[in-house]
């Protein structure tokens, strides 16, 4: 059980990078980046070929390098080339597929038992300690934590601000001399790089990479975003961010929970969706509800009157 | 100062919809003008502002402001030094920002990655004392909890609180109540005067259109059919402007939200 848990802390925490940059993409911008699944696997196999081919250290940079690359292109296609948001990550996210087969040299699937990995470096260097078994853990608690500070410094900045305030008013952004096109695309090569990393250390996890290894991942971040969202609603940014690091984990723990209650393994994708409809709808039908009742009412009412 | 040189601007060329909405447009705005527009629905006034802010771009003509031409300007490169206000008062400001939050971007000190400092904090609260709304011990509240009046003070500040060479106004106290409103126009007289801005301001309220400023511009399909200033000015009423409307359009003044007191 012990076991199961500290599974659900490592792919939560490593997970949890690509909520963090959904949080800085979907809830500062503004802009739901459906790229985000073949951008994780990007990350994934530009990080193992770098690592396969004897740079473990090189394969983190190199990853988010290409993360930037994948966010800068999707931008450029919605604010220089006049396509819709949603539509210019899915565009981004089919070609990406080819993209990702020809990172892989061709191969739909990369193993890396035998390669030297950041998660195998540390693990040699922790090995005879106490906590030998527990490098998957540190490897994502840094990162998360990393990219916490980063972010909470980042959005304090002018150009942090900007980012977060062309997803609340474009208009006041372009009236304080800032074209919101710019902030768009830094926004996105942000976020776009720091899922590559997650989906770079994923797989370095796993020793492997799939090319399947990001489907869906836009939806089970969104989940996790939004679970996180629950536990810290308000809040300057540390705090959401924190939050968005606490949903990724809450969710992956609720996912091994339910494993062990014996759900099948292939329900994941659906339990995420379920969760993004339930916390999005929510909200909405709860603000709907006083028009509701009155429609129920105003029936009943009627209907009394008929009868008397 | 301001010039605009025979701007023109049509929407929809060559369609049913097709709008002339600005027909060679000429008007020289000379610095420290406080200039009031009126006219009916339509009339281009708002066509007018987004053509100077640079909302689009005219179809022909010149627009030069302090002698530099922003004619193919970019809107956010125009802000720099046009400050402008909509009557909707939620357009000017981020509700999901904190007021300092506003304030700083509005300012724009510092780099990129600069952040806000004490020096900064100082000088909003200096900005935002004098609106006596309370607002300078608000400054980590959200944006979005403030009133329509608030914002909009809040708006002012941050259009002008780095001197803009020309401020736009569009009606923007039209959409607050009478007592939020005269608040918000003191407010702008006195920041008008004090920086000794260069002004213009569409205004549906006749009455204050001859009061405040110094000249008055009347515009009906896409051009200024009347602009009046100084000795002339001080004599007109209300009635009178009715009656050069007649005679410049050709036809009566019929707008229901022009108010005449």
């Amino acid at each position: 059980m012990l076991s199961i848990l500290q599974t659900a802390l490592e792919l939560g925490l490593i997970g949890s990078l690509t909520v963090l940059a959904l949080f800085l993409s979907y809830t500062m911008l503004g802009v739901c980046d459906l790229s985000t699944d073949g951008c994780f696997t990007l990350g994934a196999a530009v990080g193992a070929v770098v690592a396969i081919s004897g740079h473990p250290w090189l394969s983190l940079p190199a990853a988010m390098c290409a993360g930037v690359l994948s966010g800068f292109v999707t931008a450029l296609l919605q604010t220089k080339l006049g396509i819709d948001s949603l539509l210019a990550g899915i565009i981004v996210n089919t070609g990406l597929y080819s993209i990702n087969i020809a990172v892989m040299g061709g191969a739909s699937l990369l193993n890396m038992n035998k390669t030297d990995t950041v998660f195998s470096m540390l693990k040699k260097l922790l090995a005879g300690t106490t906590v030998s078994n527990l490098y998957k853990l540190f490897v994502g608690l840094i990162a998360a934590a990393l990219v916490v500070c980063f972010l909470s410094v980042f959005l304090r900045t002018r150009l942090g601000l900007a980012i977060h305030a062309t997803g609340d008013n474009p208009d006041m952004v372009r009236s304080s001399s800032i074209n919101p096109a710019f902030t768009t695309i830094v926004g996105l090569c942000i976020s776009g790089s720091l899922t590559a990393l997650s989906g770079c250390l994923l797989a370095q996890s796993q020793k492997s990479v799939n090319i399947d290894i990001g489907s869906g991942m836009v939806t089970i971040a969104l989940a996790s975003l939004l679970i996180g969202r629950a536990f810290a609603p308000m809040g300057g940014i540390p705090v959401r961010a924190i939050g968005a690091v606490v949903g990724a984990v809450v969710f992956r723990l609720v996912y091994a929970v339910a494993l062990r209650l014996n759900m099948p393994a292939f329900m994941l994708k659906l339990v995420s969706s379920v969760i993004v409809v339930i916390a999005i709808a929510g909200p909405y039908l709860k603000a709907r509800y006083p028009e509701l009742h009155r429609r129920l009412t105003h029936a009943r009412q009627k209907g009394g009157e008929g009868h008397a | 100062m301001l010039e605009l040189d025979h701007i023109s601007k049509t929407f929809n060329p060559g369609t049913v919809n097709e709008k002339r909405a600005l027909h060679e447009l000429t008007l020289r705005v000379k610095n420290g003008d406080f200039i009031s527009i009126i006219g009916a629905n339509g009339a281009g006034k708002s066509t007018l502002f987004n053509a100077i802010a640079g909302s689009f771009f005219t179809d022909s003509g010149r627009i030069t402001l302090g002698g530099t031409d922003i004619t193919l300007q970019p809107e956010h490169v125009r802000a720099k030094v046009i400050g402008r206000l909509f009557q909707d008062p939620m357009r000017g400001t981020a509700p999901g920002m904190t007021i300092e939050e506003n304030l700083a971007l509005a300012a724009g000190r510092g780099g990129w990655l600069g952040r806000i400092t004490k020096a900064d904090r100082a000088l909003f609260r200096d900005k935002l004392a004098p609106l006596g709304m309370g607002l300078e011990d608000r400054m980590q509240h959200p944006v979005g909890l403030l009133s329509g009046g608030q914002r909009q003070a809040l708006s002012l500040m941050m259009a002008t609180i780095n001197t803009p060479k020309l401020l736009l106004l569009d009606e923007h106290t039209a959409a607050l109540d009478p007592a939020t409103a005269e608040k918000v126009l003191n407010l702008t007289k006195q920041i008008v005067k004090d920086d000794k801005l260069t002004c213009l301001m569409i205004t549906h309220n006749m009455q204050s259109a001859l009061e405040l400023g110094n000249r008055t511009l009347m515009m009906d399909q896409g051009r200024i059919i009347f602009d009046v200033e100084g000795e002339a000015r001080a004599k007109l009423t209300v009635p009178d402007l009715l009656v050069l409307f007649r005679e410049a359009a050709g036809r009566n003044l019929d707008n229901d939200r022009m108010m005449l007191s």
